[in-house]
């Protein structure tokens, strides 16, 4: 039996169909009215309503959940990327005892639970007075996030060929150098993927936001959402309009820059 | 000189060692420690195997084991839908760009975004239900949030959604980097559609299958709590119907401030996600076998 390619197309369509359900019910409830959506679960909005997004963006503090997620992602990327980067330097160019035994450990580190790190470091902050800071939360993201761009850029410096280090080597071109120089303007696209990867994975994440993050004004997008919904749990269109204010910056950057996403998850997805 | 030239890597790998021996390396230690003490503040007391005793023997924990287990049976589903997508995008029919763009759409959207939309869909007079009733399929129109026997499945059924997007994704870029004469030359010597993906695409996707299924066991055991946190109102709700192993350690260490009891689990999780990260290494050498 083959298939024909109308069939073929049709399982495709359902198949975004499906993807995109959620996200248009999202939209299509956000502008229903209270009482539209009591008798109206799934068609269209009797009159299109825009009350929900202004009551979410000046009435809420969403803006100020977004703003602290992006210091956070801001922070622990440019932390995790130069820490790695350096590592990732050494440990493809250089020749040193333990190289080997260190990014087969930090490889390992990849697939490390979470969950399983925040006992001791949770105690610890309190002992600190760290809960609620955001450099406190910064360190533990760019840890996290740290054993993955060790290895894609490891992976990545090695297939630069060589003659290039050892003619800049010759002409005593310190290593530092060479990483600015030669390195870095190489190795754009590898970073765009790290971007991408690492700072979805600090966006997105919860566990660590509910747990380390938990004053007001120190609120993650995602932690807010939650504290969010169970307010609103019965004005379902002013949630939905919630959802759709706090998944815009993501789909936005996800539509405007394909490329480098669809790059970046197709590397990162090994994360 | 040459004393310089000896130290120059480790200066370069001394802020990612500093790093990870703080967040990885203290942590590990600690939780150790931890789990032999009872914990109250900052410190306290050795007590041997207490905190372990207690936890295997309160039902809660293994109903959260069973939990993170039953999430498991997720995973064949997952499989089967990345490969079906990705071999039919794989065709490069015409606007499979488009269709690609929106299959990964589900794994950018944030777990706990899409938790609270879903959860909305799936209320028992939710849209889903209303749908379920104008299909005349009443039977199906189930207490998907409420009710304690459906529960988890519906929390299933989210992360099915949105994983699968992760094994279109990692699948694709497996086929993308394959070599096409051999494909070609199984279209010219007549093999149909089932017979091109079943003996040609999937065995040489085997490396990769392998390291997704790897990857997703890892994500059912140890990386679901977004989604259960939102769906089951923060407390693995309805009852105890969807709590897992890590809301479990949550709950030890900031409601019942019990650092000690919430090691004693992450330890064993650790020990587990050990096995794991080796059974990964393993795959992982495949993959790159099966590509080279």
């Amino acid at each position: 039996m083959t298939l024909a390619n109308p069939f073929k197309q049709a399982v495709l369509i359902l198949a975004c169909i499906v993807a995109m359900l959620p996200s248009v019910f999202m939209v299509l409830t956000a502008l229903k009215s209270q009482e539209d959506y009591t008798f109206d679960k799934v068609g269209l909005p009797d009159v299109f309503v825009g009350t929900h997004f202004r009551a979410v963006l000046f009435e809420s503090p969403f803006f100020l959940w977004m703003l602290n997620s992006a210091i956070l992602a801001v922070g622990a990327v440019l932390l995790g990327t130069v820490v790695s980067c350096c590592a990732a330097y050494a440990i493809a160019r250089m020749q040193f005892r333990g190289r080997d035994t260190i990014f087969a450990i930090s490889t390992a580190l990849m697939a490390v639970p979470p969950v399983v790190l925040i006992v001791p470091l949770f105690v610890l902050y309190s002992q600190l007075g760290l809960i609620s800071s955001f450099s406190g939360a910064i360190v533990i993201y760019a840890g996290l996030i740290t054993p993955f761009s060790v290895y894609l850029l490891t992976t990545f410096f090695r297939t630069l060929p060589q003659e290039l280090f050892d003619a800049a080597l010759i002409d005593g071109v310190k290593h530092h150098q060479i990483l600015r120089h030669v390195v870095l303007p190489l190795a754009v696209p590898a970073f765009v993927t790290l971007l991408v990867v690492n700072a979805l994975f600090v966006w997105n994440d919860l566990l660590i936001a509910v747990m380390f993050l938990q004053e007001d004004g120190k609120r993650t997008l995602m932690a807010g959402i939650s504290v969010f919904q169970g307010r609103y749990n019965n004005q379902i269109p002013l949630s939905m309009a919630g959802m759709v204010v706090a998944s815009a910056p993501m789909v936005i950057l996800y539509i405007s820059f394909q490329r480098y996403f669809i790059r970046g998850l197709m590397a990162g997805a090994i994360k | 000189m040459t004393l310089s030239r000896k130290f120059t890597p480790y200066l370069y790998l001394a802020p990612m060692l500093a790093l990870l021996t703080f967040v990885f390396g203290f942590s590990f230690v600690r939780v150790f420690e931890f789990s032999f003490k009872m914990v109250r503040g900052i410190d306290g007391p050795w007590i041997g195997l207490r905190n372990y005793k207690l936890v295997l023997s309160q039902p809660l924990f293994w109903e959260s084991v069973t939990h993170n287990l039953i999430l498991l049976l997720a995973i064949p589903a997952m499989v089967g839908i990345a490969l079906l997508l990705s071999i039919l995008l794989y065709d490069r029919l015409r606007g499979w760009k488009v269709y690609r763009t929106i299959l990964f759409f589900p794994y950018i959207l944030a777990v706990p975004i899409i938790a609270v939309v879903m959860k909305q869909m799936f209320q028992f007079s939710g849209p889903v239900n209303q749908v379920l009733r104008w299909l005349s399929l009443d039977f199906m129109a189930l207490d998907w949030i409420g009710s304690t026997d459906v529960a988890l499945w519906t929390v299933m059924l989210l992360i099915i959604w949105r994983e699968s997007a992760l094994g279109v994704i990692l699948f694709l870029s497996r086929l993308l980097s394959l070599d096409e004469s051999l494909i070609e030359a199984a279209r010219l010597d007549g093999a149909n559609w089932w017979q091109r993906a079943w003996y040609i695409l999937i065995p040489q996707m085997r490396g990769v299958i392998e390291f997704y299924v790897v990857i997703s066991v890892i994500t059912m055991l140890s990386a679901v709590f977004a989604y259960v946190y939102m769906m089951g109102g923060g407390r693995g709700g309805p009852g105890t119907s969807t709590m897992v192993t890590e809301l479990y350690i949550y709950n030890a260490l900031t409601r019942t401030s019990l650092p000690g009891v919430a090691s004693a689990v992450a330890v064993m999780l650790f020990v587990v996600s050990l096995a794991l990260i080796y059974l990964l290494f393993v795959v992982r050498r495949r993959a790159d076998e099966d590509e080279a």
